[in-house]
C-alpha cells in the first residue's frame, strides 16, 4: 500500500465506517453515564430532570441495592487473587510451553476446551461438584477455580504469543555467564516480557471483575458485583441501576488506563535505557 | 532428565486447575446427567429418562432453531463488521501509533461488564427511549416502534455490540502479517482493488476468520444471559433452558441439556478447526 500521497475515496467511507463502530461500541455506555445524573424524579430514560448525584448517594443506602458495598468488596478481591494467579500460571506453563513434553498436545486443548466450552457448564459442573462432595461453594474457592478456567486460556495464549517472538540468546547469554536458572527468569526472561505480563494481569482483573455466567452457581451464599447487578436488573427501576453500572464501568476503566500508563513509563524507560 | 521434570513442574499448575475445574467438573455433569430427580433431591441411577424427555421435547427443537438463527445471524453481523473494522485499521491507518489507538479503542470495552452493556441498551431502544423519541420528533413514524428492545432484534443487537471484538482481534492479527509485497505485486500486475481484497487480502486472513468464528459460534451458541437480557425472558435458546432447570434445581435435567448442547459445540468446532491450526497462528 502507498504510505504518503493522496488518500482514496474508500479511506474516507472507511473512517466514517469505523467512527460509527466506535461510536456503536461506547454510545450505550456514555447514555447510562449521562443518565446516572438524573435528578431525584428523573426515569430510566430521557429527558434529564435536572441534574444531581441523588442516584449514587442512594448506592450506598442499604434498602436501595441488596449488598452493594459486600459485593463489590468481595468482587475486588477476587479480581485481585485471580490477577495474580493467573499471571502466575501463566508464565509458569508458558515457559513449560517453550520445550516439548508428553502430554503438551492434550494440556494445550484442554486449556483451548477452557476457554470455548460453554459457561454454564462450569458453573453447573463445578456447582454439582462442590455439592456431591459436600463442600459449600464460596466465591473465593469454587468461583475462584470458575474464574481462572476463564482467564488462564487467555493468560497461556498471550505468553504464547510472547514466547514465540522471545530471543532465546538472552537465556543463554545469561547461562553462559553462570547465572542459575532462578536468576535467568528474574534478571532476564521476567524484565524483557514484564509487559506482558502487566497485560496478562488486566486481563486476569478484568475478567473476573465482570464474570457473571461461570459465577452463577459457584459463588455459595454471598454475591459477587456481577450477580448483584443482575438481581437488580429484574426489580430496580430507578436510575440507581445507571449509578452502579456506571461505577462499575469506571472502576473497569481505571485499571485499564492505569495499566496502559505502566506500559507506557516501562517502554520510555527502557528506551532511556537503551539510549545510554 | 532434570530438564524435563522442571518442565512438568511448571506445566503443573495448569493442568492441576483445568482438571479439578474443567475435567472433572465435566464429567460430573455427564453421570449426573443419567440421574434421577424429584422435587428435593437428585439421586444417584442410571436412566436415560432426562435424554428422552429432552430429545423428545419441542420445546428443545424450537430453542435450538432459535439458538442457531441467533448463532448465524450474529456471525455474520460480526464477520462483516470486524472484517471491514480490521481491513481499515491494517490497511488505511499508515502510522503504527494509529493503528495502536484505535485498536485500543476497539477492545477496550471487551474488559468492562457484559450485563452493563446490555442495560445501557435500554435507555436508547425502550419504548420511550432515545431512537423512539428522535423517530416520533422527526415524524417519521406516528406510534414508538415496539420491536427495538425485549425481541429477536435486541438480543443479536446485543451479540453483535459484545462479540464483534473477537472478530476484529484475530482477523487484524492475520492482516498485519500478510506481506505487503504481495499486495503491491497484485497491484502491479493489474489487480482492481476488489480482486486484491478477494484474491489476495481474504484468502490469506482465513485462519482470523476462522479463529473469530470458533468465538463468536461457541459464545452465542452458550449464552443464556444476553438472550435472558435482552428478550426481556420472552425468547428461550438452548442456554436459557438450561439455566431455567438449574433454577428450578433439576439438575440431571439441566445437565442432560448441558451434554447435549456441548456435545452440537463440539460437532461445529470439529468441522471449523480444519480451517485453522490456532497454536501457530499466534
Amino acid at each position: 500500500m502507498n504510505t504518503t500521497g493522496k488518500r482514496p475515496r474508500s479511506f474516507y467511507f472507511l473512517t466514517a465506517f469505523f467512527a460509527l463502530f466506535i461510536l456503536f461500541l461506547y454510545g450505550p455506555t456514555l447514555t447510562i453515564g449521562i443518565l446516572s445524573f438524573q435528578g431525584p424524579s428523573g426515569g430510566l430514560t430521557f429527558p434529564m430532570n435536572g441534574v444531581s448525584l441523588h442516584w449514587y448517594f442512594r448506592l450506598f443506602e442499604q434498602q436501595a441495592v441488596g449488598d452493594f458495598g459486600g459485593s463489590m468488596t468481595r468482587s475486588l478481591l477476587l479480581a485481585l487473587a485471580v490477577m495474580v494467579t493467573t499471571v502466575v500460571i501463566s508464565l509458569s506453563a508458558g515457559m513449560a510451553f517453550r520445550k516439548k513434553f508428553k502430554g503438551s498436545g492434550v494440556l494445550f486443548y484442554l486449556t483451548i476446551v477452557s476457554l470455548i466450552i460453554p459457561s454454564i457448564l462450569i458453573s453447573l459442573g463445578i456447582g454439582l461438584l462442590f455439592n456431591q462432595a459436600g463442600v459449600e461453594p464460596t466465591w473465593y474457592g469454587s468461583a475462584f477455580g470458575a474464574h481462572l478456567t476463564w482467564t488462564l486460556p487467555f493468560g497461556l495464549l498471550i505468553m504464547f504469543a510472547v514466547f514465540n517472538r522471545f530471543d532465546k540468546s538472552f537465556e543463554a547469554a545469561a547461562t553462559d555467564m553462570c547465572a542459575t536458572p532462578f536468576q535467568t527468569l528474574r534478571f532476564v526472561v521476567i524484565p524483557l516480557i514484564l509487559p506482558s505480563l502487566v497485560g496478562v494481569g488486566l486481563f486476569g482483573f478484568t475478567l473476573s471483575y465482570d464474570e457473571f455466567a461461570r459465577t452463577i452457581m459457584t459463588s455459595g451464599s454471598r454475591n459477587t458485583l456481577p450477580l448483584e447487578i443482575f438481581g437488580m436488573t429484574t426489580n430496580v427501576t430507578t436510575p440507581v441501576l445507571y449509578a452502579l453500572g456506571t461505577l462499575t464501568t469506571l472502576i473497569s476503566f481505571v485499571a485499564i488506563v492505569g495499566t496502559l500508563l505502566t506500559l507506557h513509563l516501562l517502554k520510555r524507560r527502557r528506551s532511556r535505557i537503551q539510549a545510554g | 532428565m532434570t530438564q524435563s521434570r522442571y518442565t512438568y513442574l511448571q506445566a503443573f499448575p495448569l493442568l492441576t486447575i483445568m482438571l479439578v475445574f474443567l475435567v472433572i467438573p465435566t464429567v460430573m455433569i455427564v453421570v449426573v446427567s443419567f440421574w434421577d430427580y424429584n422435587a428435593f433431591s437428585i439421586i444417584p441411577d442410571f436412566i436415560w429418562d432426562n435424554y428422552d424427555f429432552l430429545l423428545t421435547s419441542s420445546v428443545t427443537w424450537q430453542a435450538y432453531g432459535k439458538t442457531f438463527f441467533y448463532a448465524l445471524t450474529s456471525w455474520a453481523l460480526t464477520l462483516a463488521i470486524g472484517f471491514t473494522a480490521a481491513y481499515y485499521m491494517a490497511f488505511h491507518l499508515r502510522t503504527t501509533k494509529a493503528q495502536t489507538i484505535c485498536f485500543l479503542l476497539a477492545t477496550i470495552p471487551f474488559l468492562t461488564s457484559n450485563i452493563i452493556r446490555m442495560i445501557s441498551w435500554i435507555p436508547l431502544l425502550g419504548r420511550n427511549g432515545l431512537v423512539n423519541q428522535t423517530l416520533l420528533s422527526m415524524g417519521l413514524i406516528d406510534n414508538p416502534l415496539e420491536f427495538l428492545l425485549y425481541s429477536d432484534f435486541s438480543v443479536i443487537l446485543a451479540f453483535v455490540h459484545l462479540y464483534t471484538l473477537f472478530m476484529v482481534v484475530p482477523i487484524f492479527n492475520s492482516m498485519m502479517r500478510i506481506d505487503r509485497k504481495l499486495v503491491e505485486a497484485a497491484i502491479d500486475a493489474g489487480a482492481s482493488p476488489s480482486q486484491v481484497l478477494t484474491q489476495v487480502i481474504i484468502p490469506l486472513s482465513k485462519s482470523g476468520i476462522t479463529i473469530g468464528t470458533i468465538f463468536v459460534f461457541t459464545l452465542v451458541m452458550g449464552d443464556f444471559i444476553t438472550v435472558r437480557l435482552m428478550s426481556g425472558g420472552l425468547s428461550a435458546s438452548v442456554g436459557v433452558l438450561i439455566y431455567n432447570e438449574i433454577s428450578l434445581l433439576q439438575y440431571p435435567a439441566a445437565a442432560a441439556g448441558a451434554v447435549t448442547l456441548l456435545l452440537t459445540v463440539l460437532m461445529m468446532l470439529a468441522i471449523l478447526f480444519r480451517f485453522a491450526n490456532i497454536r501457530e497462528d499466534l
